[in-house]
């Protein structure tokens, strides 16, 4: 690929632009002509990377591939893309110094000259910036994201890496598509490993399927690229009705408004749900049943609202090591569980004792693509280790959606955790899974202006917290103790990385 | 052109043992033809008197008769001889029918691709092949191309003796074909010139079943098309067959030793090719990771299992589970039989004969062996068929008394692959750092397919054709070019590099306009030549 522009000449057409090697203007955003002693100024930091007119008849250009990834630092002069335009491939060069923040058109994409087609930090500090913008301003021209997008979210929510619990880790739905439905009559692999052609898997990345969850028809259970144009049609056309495969038989059923709001409405249009009854999966029957049988257990609810700008600047620095942000909160629940014994216990059936646990094994309720909900399990978070929890999470999330979950691994909570901070909300209530004695849901954190006790007003990230419990066995002293001892624990997060 | 395994002892035909000279033995006898018998008696009367032959070179491939050529055009009498096919691995099992399939599939490919038809105004439908058809061409093309070999052979008065050969010591050599009695016997020459060539280099670990596991020995045969095949190694060989196979309609799955895939070829072809050649095609690949355990599957009922394991590691870190797997890990000296030991050689710990620069067999010592050389795969110095020849050649120069060596710099080499690939000299790394190393600079010019008329014409513009060559002296030192026809636009550059050529002379060629030359020519043109002070200008003639 051509370095200089000189290289350029084609007989009879010198297209030349100059002699200068091909640099990508970076245009500063001020955001803020005026800015305040605030945190929002850094912007001006965030550069824009343009599509570059490499000749003068070029008016669009394709990306033929990134030299650079995101998060990549990036030298002057230094080379991150490769342009093909009219006439030949050009690597074209960096005008900044700084840190790729974030890519707006991927590989395969088409930008017409000027369009934006990167965002580049100066600082790594400011990649989220870079970010955000990127989720801004992405114009309408590229075929094939490279990552699927965040779960719709509502408008005003905060780009994904700014607030604590709205951490991308936690059990969002998954993109919009995926096929629920296996092919009928496919061998499954008993091994739970995913077999996959080669252009099953391109073609599963350019429709964005998911492969855990198509069955393949190939030998030995090998998916195949047909199996994922059939999972992609099935998907469209019946999200709910094909039975998939016999659901794990009584998940200990979450937070309440995750079933609530199942994605059905992302997958498939509104106006073909209309006026139709589908029948319930298997497992969301037996959450159904399980919210029904929650109404024999008296509950109660204490909430608590709790400062997260320190637990959000310790995510920062662990998010490189694998920590998520579900992790880190689980982690606190089990520091603080620790010390309290009755929140992990559980209630005998007859309602005549109380069974102290032995394990601090906190529950996260994860909503599945097909309407269902499974709640999988970190286990002894008193005392595992952060880093481990984090691996442990996104294995369970992965086999979890791909339902292939041992059933210790989804029944084995003592704690519950239900975190809907990603979509934004302020609180909500979590009806109390069967068989243990408390769940707390976990709202989006939002800058507040908080009064402090030496009489001054600042901003502060905050977010409620509502745990629901079971009066038979904890009263609301021993709740509210509880919650004093994990906001003092998030508020001060340090003893979460021991 | 693999001669036998060591030949087991009491297998020579009774009448030739001690019989000198022995009756050459051709196959089938009744070829044989008088006039023939007696043109050879009376040459063998004239010549030298000593010994039967002034040459004998051992294997046939197109290394050995490339020098039995050029021997006979110089005037010795010259003999070959073949254990196995005329032609050796090039004709029978390598070069020839896999460009056979390759022009097959290559059309399948583009009859396929019916965007591209379109825009060229071209509406195709139910494209299909058969594949036995395909295979049929193949082997077809390698039994018209080993004809024309021996005839060629034949037509100059070379001896074609059938038989695998061992040196016995001093000048007498013995050949035999195992469970023969009437095919065989002993001769004497004055030079030799060993061309035995390579077989298929297989890891360990890797059984060969020749149905779901194979080498291209078996692939060529094209006898079945599995839906997903495992190709491990990703130079030439592999990416051939990867070609043949997507345009077939199979999935490939690449296993790669190296960090990267194409770990061979110059950095920036190598991303241009992935480009091309892998990412729009029906391909993944596993880089880093050796294929160390190979379990054969059943076509149809049991996938064949790859174990993969972490080249750096060693750890085991993934199981492939495909239709097939084509092992191309490169080609391994075919040097075993010969008895080396009685003209005191030795070959190296992979089996190569170590030669001098003039093809001289060098013994235990680093001395040359008199009158034995080696060309070819058996060498391992360029493990090409043209190579060979041109080794071939060479060493029959420095038979007669003229000493030559051969540039190996100077030598092309291409993959068929859809575009192809080529190259002669360096590769731009390599460059770099012999810059590095003798404190010179590097120039460096590129072209693209895209601006050139002709390519444009056949809406095949993807590829780039790149220079490198020397600041001071303005020398070439390597040309890649991956485009439409890249294979035989090579050759300007390589005999430009093989006479000498710097690029300021070659800026004032001139070339057909519209051709795809013109993206060399392009390229000569683009090479800042005024560094050098005493340029050569044109001389205008009136």
């Amino acid at each position: 690929m051509m370095k200089a522009a000189n290289s350029l000449a084609s007989r009879g057409s010198k297209l030349l632009a100059g002699e200068t090697p091909f640099r990508l203007n970076g245009g500063a955003l001020h955001q803020s002509p005026a800015p305040r002693r605030r945190r929002l100024e850094v912007q001006d930091a965030v550069k824009e990377v343009f599509m570059p007119a490499l000749s003068s008849t070029m008016t669009e250009g394709k990306i033929v591939s990134w030299l650079k990834s995101e998060g990549d630092e990036i030298k002057k002069g230094e080379a991150i893309v490769v342009v093909e335009s009219d006439k030949a491939d050009m690597d074209v060069e960096s005008f900044n110094d700084g840190f790729l923040g974030s890519i707006v058109v991927p590989e395969g994409g088409v930008a017409n000259v000027g369009e934006a087609i990167a965002f580049i930090a100066e600082q790594e500090a400011e990649m989220k910036e870079a970010k955000a913008k990127a989720g801004g301003a992405a114009p309408a021209a590229k075929p094939a994201e490279a990552e699927a997008p965040p779960p719709p979210s509502p408008p005003t929510a905060k780009p994904e890496e700014n607030a604590a619990p709205d951490a991308k880790s936690a059990p969002a739905p998954p993109p919009p598509a995926p096929a629920p439905a296996p092919v009928a009559a496919a061998v499954a692999r008993t091994d739970g490993r995913i077999i996959a052609t080669p252009y099953a898997k391109k073609l599963a990345k350019q429709l964005k399927v998911d492969l855990a969850v198509v069955a393949g028809s190939g030998p030995a259970g090998r998916i195949t690229a047909a199996d994922v144009q059939a999972a992609t049609s099935n998907g469209a056309k019946a999200p709910v009705a094909a039975p998939a495969k016999p659901a794990p038989s009584a998940p200990p059923a979450g937070g309440s408004p995750a079933p609530a709001a199942p994605p059905p409405a992302a997958s498939t249009t509104v106006s073909e749900l209309r006026g139709t009854t589908e029948p319930m999966s298997t497992m969301q029957l037996s959450v159904a049943q399980n919210m029904v049988n929650s109404l024999q257990v008296p509950e109660f609810r204490v909430s608590m609202k709790i400062t997260t700008d320190d637990l959000d600047a310790l995510y920062q620095t662990l998010k490189p090591h694998g920590v998520t942000m579900t992790t880190l909160l689980a982690k606190a629940c089990g520091v603080a569980l620790a010390q309290h014994p009755l929140l992990f216990s559980s209630c005998t059936p007859d309602g005549k004792g109380i069974t102290y646990n032995e394990h601090v094994n906190v529950a996260v309720a994860v909503a599945m693509p097909d309407g269902g909900l499974i709640t999988p399990v970190l286990k002894d978070c008193d005392t595992t280790d952060i880093y481990t929890l984090s691996r442990d999470w996104r294995d369970l999330v992965k086999r979890s959606r791909a339902k292939k979950l041992a059933p210790d691994e989804y029944n084995s909570g003592t704690f519950t955790l239900s975190n809907l901070g990603m979509f934004g909300v302020e609180s909500f209530d979590a009806i109390l899974p069967f068989g243990s004695s408390a769940i707390l849901g976990i709202a989006g954190s939002q800058p507040c202006v908080v009064a402090t006790e030496d009489g001054m007003i600042c901003v502060k990230k905050q977010m409620t917290v509502n745990m629901t419990c079971d009066h038979r066995v904890v009263y609301g002293a021993q709740a509210a103790e509880f919650l004093q001892t994990l906001k003092g624990i998030i508020e001060s997060p340090e003893l979460l990385t021991l | 052109m693999p001669i036998a395994s060591p030949l087991p002892g009491g297998r020579f035909a009774p009448r030739a043992l001690g019989a000198r000279p022995p009756p050459p033995a051709l196959l089938p006898p009744g070829r044989r033809s008088i006039r023939r018998e007696a043109r050879r008696a009376c040459v063998g009367a004239i010549a030298l008197g000593k010994h039967d032959y002034d040459v004998v070179v051992i294997g046939c491939g197109v290394g050995g008769h490339g020098a039995a050529l050029h021997a006979v055009e110089q005037g010795l009498k010259t003999a070959v001889v073949e254990g196995h096919d005329i032609g050796g691995t090039c004709v029978n099992r390598g070069c020839v029918p896999s460009k056979a399939l390759l022009a097959a599939a290559g059309r399948v490919r583009e009859l396929k691709n019916e965007m591209h038809l379109k825009s060229l105004g071209i509406s195709v439908e139910g494209v299909a092949y058969d594949r036995q058809a395909i295979a049929d061409h193949a082997s077809n093309l390698a039994g018209t191309i080993q004809g024309n070999l021996q005839r060629s052979l034949e037509g100059l008065g070379v001896d074609i003796l059938r038989g695998s050969a061992r040196f016995m010591g001093g000048n007498r050599m013995r050949y035999a074909l195992p469970g023969r009695v009437d095919v065989g016997g002993e001769i004497t020459a004055r030079d030799f010139i060993i061309a035995t060539g390579s077989v298929p280099f297989v890891p360990p670990g890797i059984p060969i079943d020749g149905k779901t596991v194979f080498t291209s020995d078996h692939a060529l045969k094209l006898e079945w098309l599995p839906d997903w095949v495992a190709i491990i190694g990703s130079g030439y060989i592999g990416l051939e067959f990867a070609d043949v196979y997507t345009a077939l309609g199979s999935e490939v799955t690449f296993v790669e030793a190296m960090d990267k895939i194409m770990p061979g070829f110059d950095g920036e072809i190598a991303k241009v090719a992935k480009r091309l050649l892998i990412d729009p095609r029906s391909i993944d690949s596993h880089t880093g990771v050796l294929a160390t355990k190979v379990t054969p599957g059943v076509p149809g009922v049991k996938p064949v299992e790859i174990e993969l394991t972490d080249f750096h590691t060693k750890e085991k870190v993934d199981t492939l589970e495909v239709d097939a797997c084509l092992v191309a890990t490169g080609r391994a000296p075919y040097t075993q039989g010969l008895n080396l030991g009685a003209v005191n050689v030795e070959t190296d710990r992979r089996g190569f004969i170590p030669v001098s620069p003039k093809m001289e067999v060098l013994d235990r010592e680093g001395s040359v062996v008199p009158h034995v050389y080696c060309i070819g795969d058996a060498n391992g110095k360029f493990m090409l068929a043209h190579a060979a020849s041109a080794q071939g050649i060479s060493a029959v120069e420095n038979i007669c008394g003229r000493p030559h060596q051969l540039n190996h710099l100077s030598v092309p080499a291409a993959c068929f692959t859809h575009p192809e690939i080529s190259f002669v000299g360096m590769t731009q790394e390599a460059a770099e750092e012999k810059a590095k190393a003798e404190g010179f600079k590097v120039g460096l010019a590129k072209t693209s397919f895209k601006a050139n008329s002709k390519a444009l014409a056949e809406k095949e513009a993807d590829g780039m054709a790149k220079i490198i060559y020397r600041m001071d002296t303005l020398e070439i030192l390597g040309v890649h070019i991956i485009g439409l026809h890249a294979a035989d636009l090579i050759h300007e550059a390589s005999n430009a590099l093989a006479m000498g050529n710097t690029v300021d002379q070659l800026k004032f060629n001139v070339h057909t306009h519209p051709t795809l030359s013109e993206v060399l020519d392009e390229l000569f043109k683009q090479c800042k030549t005024d560094v050098k002070a005493n340029a050569k200008q044109p001389v205008l003639v009136s």
